[in-house]
């Protein structure tokens, strides 16, 4: 299909009922996060999907935060570029705020304070409410002033939008169960907010929050904390780490739900290890170190602290030790901006450390990946004997994600990998750790303590097929060569792309990670808009024989990632045989998290050319 | 090609330990040192510590980091797993590995390169973790394998082979282990094996970090006058401040020790340490005076040694954290996944 059969390009439509963004401005600090939550839970228990993003900065207290909370009736998962109704509880950013709303939205302040005559838009329509005045009178102290403000906003956006009061009522029953003089306290603050606007405004507005069912089975969670529960059940018993944004949540995730699951049942004795380390550079010998020994250790972390670790993932992939990291992504370079989302980090962890190195990369796409992948890069790591990174981001890990509700097969069994116990090395005349006994490029390794015959000396210097030093060629290079020949050997065993796929098409687009959503909604925009693409997203690197097919096959392929540079197009390039002239890099990296407008306007801009020429 | 394999010649009338092993079961590849060099005599003190503890080889875990005293465990325990990390970060592998698994020796081997500079802080908090194990820095104060490099514990005014004079202040590993906590601390000579064959069985019976700081001479680059890390040097200025006596398990104490002369410490595995004082106003377990007794001497050009520091008072990491007693690497995993009933009902959170 060409640009000739396109019928509409542009696929931005006015709100309407259960397909609209609320965008609250904050301060950090405040305590708007619960108020949030509130809200997006309560279109969520609605059954209406719901897509929630925090934008909040590095710092404490005091400084601009702002949450989106998205509606979508038709379930897409990216954010929206357009703010439909902003609740403006930040005088700070109050100019900035009104200009992003889109015409004809709506934007409710706190008319406590007189609005400067300026601040003013005639394509919106301004709700004024006294929040400050009204929480005032009712409350005490200055926190609870402060704290429920927020919640009365929360009623106002009730009041407007038509929101389920029993939804309402049973989420702060749920939160406040046990704290009873909090709960009369936030039922007090929300009928401010919704009672005023009852009285005052026309309610509801002529978009509104409508009962559906397409939330059942489904929980709202965030990616670190799906990929700490992933490493509970993969067996994780060490994890070393040090704290950095945006990852320390999944550090934080996985120490309580050790501390639920993994405690002795008569002497209440921890069945884990969680060390705090002193750097990166730490927590990752911790890991190699741990992960030699024969437990299963992993160190979530982000971009500054792969740069530490790169000389001992180095030393972990030459002596072939399973180790499982969690990137979750921060914008970069440098420190960069700790609190924005990016995917930059694909070459550094690909090729992490000096010389030849390579090393295994999983990519999940939402929280609920994160949960399943961090489990496979256990079994990977343990299986390749080699470390694996997931790479995972800030958008993934801290924002919270509607995902189905995540199963356990209680069947599962960890891959251990080749790994020789005491009775085995018993038998044998004599262990060597390098040596390819099956032939199938993974060699076989023993723990410690098992057995003396099964002893042997792990060095990142230079060792021969027996695990003795070696400065000798030939012996050198049988070692790094069989390296180089087990990378082929993981291909078998990582997950495969995500294909979508019509014969139809010669158009296609790759994307990775936090991605999927944005483009899954780009996508269907294009086709309604007659640009019909197929749609390929990677899980891994190694890229398996899928990923070259789908590059075969396609003509033009938009590669849509969040980076300046075209990290995966790059590694593409590197690592298969395809053409770069048609591998077309779709760039999204402002460090906000990626939604579809961009990824629609270029590839239909793109096409529009190709039909032109 | 450098790796050598050594011989196994065995008279048959070695001595055997308790396990029935030789002196030979501990030994490991043939060194590639230079002759002469310190710390093949630390390795063969090593050895024989190891084989009069009769510990099965295999239940030992070498560690070092990168530089001549770091190549040693390949020369030492050859039934042992060994791990050669990479620069200065050998505390943090030893420490990874012992929390998969508590219930091994961990020794460690290190130089003054790679624990007082690339790998100081690494060095340190293995201390403030109070990770059990022996951390032997073989000490030399030069930088050998890239050949005559002052390192940080060289001392003031100590001159270079090529004349070179060291302006810079040097760490002393065993005050800095004293404040950051370690239990066992002692200062040795590679040349005096009736010292450091008893602290070293002492260390490994120690449950905690212990630290042995070895004066170990290079002889290659840092023998010559002028430096203080010779072996005519550390001769003439060794001053052996109290001496520790291993006392195994299941034997008792025969010396006979005047009042205030000896103290007796009891170890985890119930050996004992009888530490004979050779300045009567030493006190191995007063900190204060333990840093001005040092600061004193060393001040004076001597080289104060023997076990200088002692605590057993202190948990080491596995019982700060509380951690099972089964290594958490064989526990299985039916035992450390909560399963899908739990995971169905730990959802509702989320819902």
């Amino acid at each position: 299909m060409g640009f000739g059969d396109i019928v509409n390009s542009d696929m931005s439509t006015g709100p309407k009922n259960n397909d609209f963004t609320i965008r609250v401005a904050n301060t950090n600090g405040t305590g708007s996060a619960s108020a949030n939550a509130l809200l997006m839970k309560s279109f969520f228990r609605m059954g209406i999907p719901v897509v929630g993003k925090n934008y909040f900065p590095s710092n404490i207290q005091g400084l601009p935060a702002w949450y989106d909370i998205r509606i979508s009736g038709e379930g897409y998962m990216a954010r929206s570029g357009r703010i439909d109704i902003l609740i403006a509880m930040n005088a700070q950013t109050y100019e900035k705020d009104l200009g992003d709303v889109v015409p004809g939205g709506y934007l409710i302040y706190d008319s406590t304070w007189p609005r400067h005559k300026l601040l003013h838009r005639d394509d919106v329509t301004i709700i004024g409410i006294p929040l400050a005045r009204m929480c005032n009178q009712q409350f005490k102290t200055a926190r609870s002033r402060v704290l429920m403000k927020n919640i009365a906003y929360v009623g106002v956006a009730a009041a407007l939008l038509d929101i389920d009061l029993d939804v309402i009522k049973a989420s702060l029953d749920k939160t406040f169960a046990k704290k009873a003089s909090l709960l009369e306290a936030n039922h007090t603050a929300f009928r401010l907010g919704y009672d005023y606007t009852k009285e005052h405004f026309d309610c509801p507005l002529p978009f509104k929050a409508e009962r559906m069912d397409k939330t059942s089975r489904h929980i709202m969670m965030d990616g670190n904390t799906a990929a700490a529960l992933g490493a509970v059940y993969a067996g994780a018993t060490v994890g070393a780490w040090y704290p950095i944004t945006p990852s320390t949540s999944v550090m934080d995730a996985f120490t309580s739900f050790c501390e639920r699951f993994r405690k002795d049942d008569e002497t209440g004795r921890a069945k884990y290890c969680i060390i705090q380390a002193e750097d990166e550079l730490s927590a990752m010998g911790m890991v190699l170190g741990a992960g030699w020994n024969g437990a299963r250790a992993f160190t979530p972390t982000s971009g500054p602290g792969i740069s530490l670790m790169s000389e001992l993932l180095g030393y972990g992939y030459f002596t072939e030790i399973p180790a499982v990291l969690i990137n979750v992504q921060r914008c970069g370079p440098s420190t960069g901006m700790p609190t924005r989302t990016q995917q930059a980090d694909i070459m550094s962890c690909a090729y992490a450390s000096h010389g030849d190195t390579r090393h295994v990369l999983l990519f999940p796409s939402t929280p609920e990946e994160c949960f399943y992948l961090a489990v496979d890069a256990f079994d990977l790591a343990e299986r390749l004997q080699t470390p694996v990174i997931m790479l995972t981001d800030l958008d993934i890990g801290m924002n919270d994600w509607m995902i189905p509700e995540l199963k356990w097969d209680d069947s599962y069994r960890p891959d251990r990998g080749k790994v020789l116990d005491a009775d085995a090395v018993e038998k044998m005349e004599s262990f060597h750790r390098y040596l390819d006994v099956d032939g199938d490029t993974i060699t076989y390794r023993t723990l410690p303590g098992e057995h003396p015959k099964g002893a042997y000396f792990t060095r990142g210097s230079g060792h021969n097929m027996y695990g003795a030093y070696t400065e000798d060629s030939n012996e050198y290079l049988e070692v790094v060569d069989r390296l180089r020949r087990k990378w082929e050997t993981a291909k078998q065993y990582v997950p495969e792309p995500v294909v979508d796929y019509s014969d139809k098409y010669k158009v296609g687009i790759i994307s990775i990670g936090s991605c999927d959503g944005a483009v899954i909604e780009a996508r269907d925009h294009l086709i309604e808009a007659g640009i019909g693409v197929n749609y390929m997203r990677v899980k891994a690197f190694p890229f398996t024989d899928r990923v070259q097919e789908f590059l075969d096959a396609h003509d033009r392929i938009y590669v849509v990632e969040q980076n300046r540079d075209g990290q995966l197009r790059s590694l593409l390039l590197l690592e298969t045989d395809v053409d770069a002239a048609k591998l077309i890099p779709l760039l999204l990296y402002d460090g906000q998290p990626i939604e579809c407008e961009g990824i629609f306007e270029s590839i239909c801009q793109d096409q529009a050319k190709g039909v032109a020429a | 090609m450098s790796y050598i394999v050594k011989p196994k010649v065995m008279h048959p009338q070695s001595p055997r330990n308790n396990l029935g092993l030789t002196v030979r079961d501990y030994e490991g590849g043939m060194s590639t040192l230079c002759a002469g060099c310190g710390h093949d005599s630390v390795t063969g003190a090593i050895v024989q510590a190891a084989f009069e503890l009769s510990i099965p080889p295999h239940r030992m875990a070498k560690f070092s980091g990168i530089g001549c005293s770091s190549k040693t465990p390949a020369y030492f325990a050859k039934q042992s797993h060994g791990f050669n990390s990479v620069h200065g970060r050998m505390p943090s592998v030893a420490c990874g590995a012992n929390a998969a698994n508590h219930d091994l020796h961990y020794l460690g081997v290190s130089g003054d390169g790679d624990t007082l500079s690339i790998g100081l802080g690494q060095f340190c908090h293995a201390m403030r973790r109070n990770l059990n194990m022996l951390y032997v820095i073989e000490n030399n104060g030069v930088y050998g394998l890239t050949k005559g490099q002052f390192s940080a514990s060289a001392d003031l005014g100590s001159t270079a082979k090529k004349g070179a004079e060291n302006q810079q202040p040097p760490i002393d590993p065993c005050r800095m282990a004293i404040s950051m906590g370690a239990g066992f601390v002692a200062r040795s000579f590679s040349g005096d094996k009736e010292q450091l064959v008893p602290l070293i069985k002492a260390a490994l019976g120690y449950k905690g970090f212990a630290v042995i700081d070895v004066i170990s001479p290079c002889v290659t680059f840092n023998d010559h006058e002028g430096s203080t890390k010779s072996y005519k040097y550390t001769r003439q200025h060794f001053h052996p401040a109290i001496h520790a006596d291993y006392v195994p398990p299941s034997e008792d104490i025969k010396a006979q020790y005047q009042d205030g002369e000896a103290m007796t410490v009891t170890l985890h595995d119930h050996s004992q340490i009888v530490l004979r004082k050779v300045e009567r106003d030493y006190d191995p377990t007063d900190r204060a005076s333990i840093y001005s007794y040092l600061e004193k001497h060393q001040q004076a050009g001597e080289v104060i040694t023997g076990l200088l520091y002692y605590d057993d008072s202190l948990k080491e990491m596995h019982d700060l954290s509380n951690i099972v007693h089964e290594p958490l690497s064989r526990i299985e995993h039916s035992k450390l996944c909560p399963g899908d009933e739990a995971l169905q009902s730990l959802q509702n959170i989320w819902r």
